[in-house]
């Protein structure tokens, strides 16, 4: 068990086992995604009273939970990475910030476009639920310009991780806002068992789609991160070497 | 203790740290946190008359009154407990239906009516096929027959 752990921490294993996940996750996150999208999009029924309009959920609610869950893997990387001073966690840290930005951004666009006819407005400056989301977007901003600021790779690691951990207590704010505070964003769905299961089921299959192609985009970047770090490492120099051989 | 340790210990209290200065000013922010206030708070007198808030309820079934032609319109807010007036000109988002939660934005008048400047409609987190809904509405319009038979018969 903790071998494998350990094997794994190491940068060239790490390397060299990641493309045989990214390409499981790849295909079997697309199939899931294509599906869950058809059947979201033509063969669950439409809501009493948003009608169609509902159907922005298959987007929306995928890409919200993956913008904290990136979130998550950032803070909990970025502590590995202080406490063990394992240079794997720190890489992991680094690749999920601009995919976690996304998918922030992707769960605010979609919930503003879902806002404007439903509720009435666009954004509404106040709300504890969009505020805290949109505050995420610039904690994730924030800890890519502080990344890019510091040369020192060792310091900018170190500097962002504490970047990453201090924000981390954003992450249980913007789950509980709407219990917390009165707010114009609705309450829990999914977990409240709230929604009938032929409309519920496209849901989970395209919330589980979105997290392996998370998974496999994740890991993609990882990958390129570790390259990146190691490049004056022997294991990547033979890599290259090993590479140009070849005709 | 060894210096793993050290930095464990160190990272577990930064982050208890910071999440109870969080806490703390939340708690100390949780009037300006609430998006609405609630009626109740509103006919106890707990919101400010001096400038404009945000109120929130269901508005009341058969209460809504236009005037014919006119954007104008008048409905109640309740949260079940209280009721508000609410007075308002203007377009109504698609949501806006007796029994549905809204969220006006404005400020108390004179008259005790509510001076609403925007209205918001607020989406619960049920979501139901059409048809689903009509056999609820049905049931439960079966059930108050049923309850206004009962109840007209007993003394």
């Amino acid at each position: 068990m903790w071998t494998f752990f350990h094997k794994l921490a190491s940068p060239p294993h790490f390397y060299r086992i990641a493309p045989a996940f990214i390409r499981i996750f790849a295909v079997a996150g697309l199939l899931l995604f294509a599906y869950g999208s058809w059947n979201g999009l033509f063969e669950a029924p439409m809501d009493y009273q948003q009608k169609d309009a509902f159907r922005i959920i298959y987007v929306h609610v995928p890409t919200a939970y993956l913008s904290m869950m990136a979130y998550s893997i950032m803070a909990i990387s970025a502590a590995i990475g202080l406490i063990w001073r394992i240079k794997l966690a720190h890489a992991v840290a680094a690749a999920a910030a601009p995919l976690g930005a996304w998918f922030t951004f992707l769960a605010l666009a979609t919930g503003s476009i879902w806002g404007r006819p439903m509720w009435g407005t666009w954004w509404e400056w106040g709300d504890p639920r969009l505020t805290s989301q949109l505050l995420m977007l610039f904690l994730y901003f924030g800890y890519i310009a502080l990344r890019s600021a510091i040369d020192d790779l060792a310091k900018a690691d170190k500097a962002s991780a504490v970047l990453a951990l201090v924000g981390a207590v954003n992450i249980p704010i913007i789950h509980y806002s709407v219990y917390w505070w009165t707010s114009l964003h609705q309450g829990q769905t999914v977990m409240a068992g709230k929604m009938p299961p032929e409309m519920l089921n496209p849901l989970l299959i395209n919330i589980l789609g979105f997290t392996l192609i998370f998974g496999a985009l994740l890991l993609h970047r990882v990958r390129s991160e570790v390259l990146y770090r190691e490049r004056r490492a022997r294991w990547v120099l033979e890599l290259v070497a090993g590479a140009k051989a070849l005709p | 203790m060894k210096p793993r340790q050290q930095r464990m210990l160190a990272v577990g209290l930064a982050v208890a740290g910071v999440a109870i200065a969080a806490a703390l000013t939340l708690r100390a922010f949780q009037d300006n946190m609430m998006f609405y206030v609630e009626i109740s708070e509103v006919s106890k007198g707990n919101a400010p008359d001096d400038r404009n808030f945000r109120v929130g309820g269901l508005v009341l079934e058969d209460s809504v009154k236009r005037k014919r032609g006119e954007l104008e319109l008048e409905f109640t807010l309740t949260d079940l407990k209280s009721e508000l007036v609410v007075a308002y000109s203007g377009v109504l988002p698609d949501l806006f239906r007796e029994g549905q939660g809204v969220i006006a934005h404005g400020r108390l008048g004179d008259d005790g009516r509510f001076m609403a400047d925007t209205i918001l409609a607020k989406h619960d987190e049920n979501y139901m096929p059409p048809e689903v809904a009509e056999t609820l509405a049905k049931h439960a319009a079966a059930k108050a027959a049923e309850a206004a038979k009962n109840g007209g018969t007993s003394p």
